[in-house]
């Protein structure tokens, strides 16, 4: 076998062992791929990335094709001659500063347009407000009268023009299959548009280093049709249900409205849930419909009675940095409280 | 006759601590430089190991966030600020006098004060893991995530006294190298004859005087916000975190161009010695580098387009940014030019070289995608960015230090590295590199966030994770080649003579290692690689004529100090007690008030250094 046969083997088994890799990832649920977009924000900038993307592929090829051809075509040879001292050429080295320029330039002109066309605000939108807490999120609709945490439910096929702002340091909010990204700035309200074209649940996560426990702080865009999204807003808008009286859950609320803990601490200081008296607190999120999210603790544990069991036990122990504190919940009281926040709907 | 000035560097160093104590040789402290920047890159090295442990597997729990913040931190400020940007000045100190035909930089002294301060800086950065207080906010340091209120514990004033000491240390140097560059050249070295590498370095200097002062007026609100309760960066009070943002970036856009124009200096001797060629268009070259240097400090809002700047400013810095790509295509393909028609020799130098060639196009290529802010809004703050960052500063600046270190080598230090060693150091770098760092485009563009130290099982980036993890390990294990090719060689190396490549400059016309005073007798230039000339003569064939044989001149030569030691030493202190005690403060207040007027009145005790006599 030459060198070149065993060669162009390699390549093929390069080739084929790639494919194999790429078609085995083809198998695997990726809920934050960019190039999956959802909806028309995010066709937009794919729009855009596309054709970058090939220009920048075959630039490459041409100038690796380039470096590769001249290493094997110009290997000192023995007995080769001192090769001609050329120092430069005028006209190949303009040449290659104006291509370059006119490549730009087409890369230029979309991408403006683009720019000015993510900035636009669209009509008829839903206006909601995402506020960045160290480490989850706190999701308003004003128009609607709800308040909910790091889960956003959307109508599929109407814009949703998101009004982001922090309470504390810098955050990012992204949803890859939806927009690009838009930081949350302390001081500043900054906006995006998303919107859906199709129903499901759009992962996302902070995209901006904001400390401790940043990797915990993801959030979630769940798209429902536009009657699903009407009934749900409905039902968040209604204050808590009180649940009948003897039963767990009751005892739950009583220990919610009324339990003093370490420190003296009350779970009314920090939360609020619409029809109980005194439970007004804005630290943590807002648990009037609970029940109803799919998951807790900035989108990171799934709503799960195991979870919950952990989280009341410790709660920065099951999510590194989280500000509630260890109660010392008997784990009666936890049962208790499980069965009133589960009954949140 | 003193000893210390006819020592050469390498030789006996053991029993002779004082003499590099209180060396102002510019080799001698390039060889600090070098050694004491290489400890800073296997240590940060080492940080981003144990990083890609933590990130194998998803969910792990094995470095907790804490240490997983500060070893991100560490792992960028230390590359940026003590491996890179100062393993620059190794080449930097040793390689330019000896590029321009000088016996040494314009202030030796100021040159020693640089390195001390350096190595002082880097220690008081690192003095944070001893107390297992490491600074944690990111090598960005984005306000307010900096105040103290978000941020307590000495976790960042580490941070930002050791950055401060850097930055002096910095600029110091590039005064230095200003007014060396401009004012040392051989007679008859015209500006346009300097070797790419010596250009590059003058422009980089011009970047580091221009750059450091908005980063040290952003660290010292930093600073008397955290100590003295200043609101800078306090959105409750009107201050405005974005500030910070501001000028952070206009220091760090250039920054980028600090960390990659040298080493695309060193690339452009690289090529033409073992191409057998003139540096194709150099004039082009030299031009090319000035103009990144001016666009850099025009791009700094493409690191914000996500903050919401408006689409006005987001279009005009996208369209600046876009520029920088037209001088960096232009230096590339020169480079292949001069390959072109060439004699190419494959040695480890070149290998590195190319490898700079081939990984730093893929990188600027990545940059372009996101100079393109919608592009951009999916890409930043993503793995993506992770990867192109280390395609420019590792596939760029790493790979063509290391064709530096191959390069220079036997220059320093008399003797030859191991050239088989060498090429498996080179592919198993090029392909650890490759498994590491290309995973982390696919990655960030399925979504995952930079600066994370943990991620869901069910979101498809396990395997990358996994893949870029066994990356990091190969690269790692590529340096254990490099560090056994350096003890191997060390002591049975085969001695280099002083013009082992058939080099074109002015640094291989000299004995390797040179002697303390580099030229016996300061050379004549006639034209562009004056040393090559010399030996084969132009495309017709004509020599310069042939140097004068060295006259028994004397030779002024700098004694050595021990003060920018001490003054080095004393601001340490000084920077401690910020961390300790005001009584602390005071007491390295006073030191390094001393010591800088010692340092300033040396010479009136002493206003010339010895006469040395060259032996040849």
């Amino acid at each position: 076998m030459t060198g070149r046969t065993k060669r162009r083997l390699g390549m093929i088994v390069v080739a084929g062992a790639l494919l194999l890799l790429l078609s085995g990832c083809a198998r695997v649920q990726m809920p934050q791929d960019t190039f999956n977009a959802a909806g028309p924000e995010a066709h937009k900038i794919n729009a855009l990335f596309w054709p970058v993307f090939w220009i920048a592929v075959v630039v490459f090829v041409l100038v690796e094709g380039l470096l590769v051809f001249a290493l094997g075509r110009f290997r000192r040879r023995p007995g080769a001659p001192v090769p001609k001292q050329v120092h430069g050429n005028t006209r190949l080295e303009i040449t290659w500063t104006i291509i370059p320029a006119l490549l730009l330039l087409g890369v230029a002109v979309p991408t403006v347009g683009t720019i000015f066309s993510l900035a636009r605000r669209p009509p008829g939108s839903l206006n909601i407000t995402a506020t960045g807490h160290q480490w989850w999120w706190q999701v308003e609709y004003p128009s609607l009268n709800v308040t909910t945490a790091n889960e956003i439910h959307i109508p599929v096929g109407q814009p949703v023009y998101v009004t982001v702002k922090s309470v504390d340091v810098i955050h990012s909010f992204w949803i890859p299959r939806l927009a690009g990204k838009q930081d949350l700035e302390p001081g500043h309200t900054n906006h995006l548009t998303i919107e859906a074209s199709e129903v499901g649940t759009f992962l996302g996560q902070c995209a901006e280093y904001c400390g401790f426990s940043h990797a915990n702080m993801r959030l979630r865009v769940m798209a429902q049709s536009p009657a699903d999204f009407e009934a749900w807003a409905a039902n968040q808008a209604k204050p808590a249900e009180t649940p009948a009286d003897g039963t767990a859950a009751a005892a739950g609320m009583d220990l919610f409205q009324n339990g003093r803990f370490a420190n003296g601490l009350q779970c009314t200081g920090c939360h609020t849930i619409d029809g109980i008296q005194g439970a007004a607190g804005i630290l943590g999120p807002n648990l009037t419909h609970f029940g109803d999210r799919t998951t807790f603790g900035g989108a990171t544990f799934a709503n799960t009675s195991d979870n919950l069991d952990g989280w009341l036990h410790d709660p920065p122990g099951l999510k590194p940095g989280a500000d509630m504190p260890n109660l010392g919940l008997t784990q009666e009281q936890i049962d208790d409280l499980i069965a009133y926040l589960e009954g949140l709907k | 006759m003193a000893t210390h000035a006819s020592f050469m560097p390498g030789v006996k160093v053991q029993n002779r601590v004082w003499t590099w104590l209180t060396t102002v040789d510019h080799k001698r402290i390039g060889i600090l430089y070098g050694t004491t920047s290489f400890v800073f890159f296997l240590l940060a090295g080492l940080e981003s190991l144990l990083m890609r442990v933590q990130l194998a597997r998803p969910d792990s729990t094995l470095i907790g966030p804490q240490a997983y913040n500060e070893l991100f931190t560490m792992h960028g400020t230390t590359m940026i600020f003590l491996a890179v940007m100062p393993l620059s000045t190794a080449f930097i100190n040793f390689a330019v006098p000896l590029l321009i035909g000088a016996r040494d930089v314009a202030f030796p002294r100021l040159n020693a004060l640089s390195y001390w301060l350096f190595l002082a800086g880097g220690l008081l950065l690192n003095f944070g893991w001893l107390l297992g207080t490491a600074p944690d906010a990111g090598w960005f340091g984005y306000a307010n995530l900096t105040s103290r209120q978000f941020s307590p514990g000495p976790h960042l004033d580490f941070w930002i006294l050791a950055i401060q000491m850097l930055g002096v240390s910095s600029i110091l140097g590039a005064l230095n190298f200003v007014v060396t560059i401009i004012n040392m050249r051989a007679p008859g070295m015209q500006l346009l004859w300097m070797p790419v590498f010596v250009w590059m370095v003058l422009v980089t200097q011009f970047l580091v005087l221009l750059a450091f002062p908005p980063l040290t007026v952003g660290m010292i609100f930093l600073m008397f916000d955290r100590f003295f309760g200043t609101l800078f960066f306090s959105p409750a009070a009107g201050g405005d975190p974005l500030l910070w943002q501001h000028l952070f970036w206009i220091f760090a856009h250039p920054e980028v161009y600090i960390l990659i124009l040298p080493p695309m200096g060193i690339i452009s001797e690289v090529i033409p010695t073992f191409a057998a060629k003139p540096l194709f268009g150099a004039p082009m070259m030299i031009y090319a580098g000035i103009a990144i240097g001016f666009l850099s400090f025009g791009v700094w809002s493409h690191h914000m387009f996500a903050v919401g700047l408006g689409p006005a400013a987001d279009s005009a810095f996208s369209m600046i940014t876009m520029l920088i790509a037209i001088p960096t295509g232009v230096k590339i393909l020169n480079w292949i030019m001069t390959l072109w028609g060439g004699r190419i020799r494959f040695r480890a130098p070149l290998y590195f070289a190319l490898g700079f060639i081939g990984m730093f196009t893929m990188g600027g290529l990545s940059g372009v995608m996101h100079a393109s802010p919608p592009v951009d809004l999916q890409q930043t703050d993503s793995y993506f960015v992770v990867a192109h960052l280390h395609y420019v500063l590792f596939g760029g600046s790493v790979f063509a230090l290391f064709a530096g270190a191959y390069y220079w080598w036997p220059k320093v230090f008399g003797r030859m590295l191991d050239e088989r060693l060498g090429r498996i150091h080179f592919w198993l770098t090029l392909i650890g590199f490759n498994v590491a760092f290309f995973p982390m485009h696919i990655l960030g563009l399925l979504g995952m966030p930079r600066r994370v130290y943990t991620y869901a099982p069910d979101l498809g980036w396990n395997l990358w994770n996994l893949l870029a993890t066994i990356g990091a390990f190969l690269i790692g294990a590529s340096l254990l080649v490099f560090l056994a090719n350096v003890v191997k060689t060390t002591r049975t190396g085969t001695p280099a003579g002083g013009d082992p490549w058939d080099g074109r400059t002015l640094e291989w016309s000299i004995s390797s290692p040179p002697p303390a005073w580099n030229f016996s007798r300061i050379p004549t230039v006639h034209g562009r690689d004056e040393f090559w000339l010399r030996k084969h003569g132009d495309h017709d064939g004509r020599r310069p004529p042939d140097p004068v044989p060295a006259a028994p001149a004397p030779i002024h030569m700098p004694p050595p100090s021990y003060w920018p030691i001490l003054v080095a030493a004393s601001l340490l202190v000084m920077m401690v007690g910020f961390l300790l005690t005001i009584g602390q403060v005071a007491i390295g207040g006073l030191l390094t008030l001393l010591s800088i007027y010692g340092f300033a009145l040396e010479y009136h005790h002493k206003p010339y250094g010895d006469e040395v006599r060259p032996s040849s």
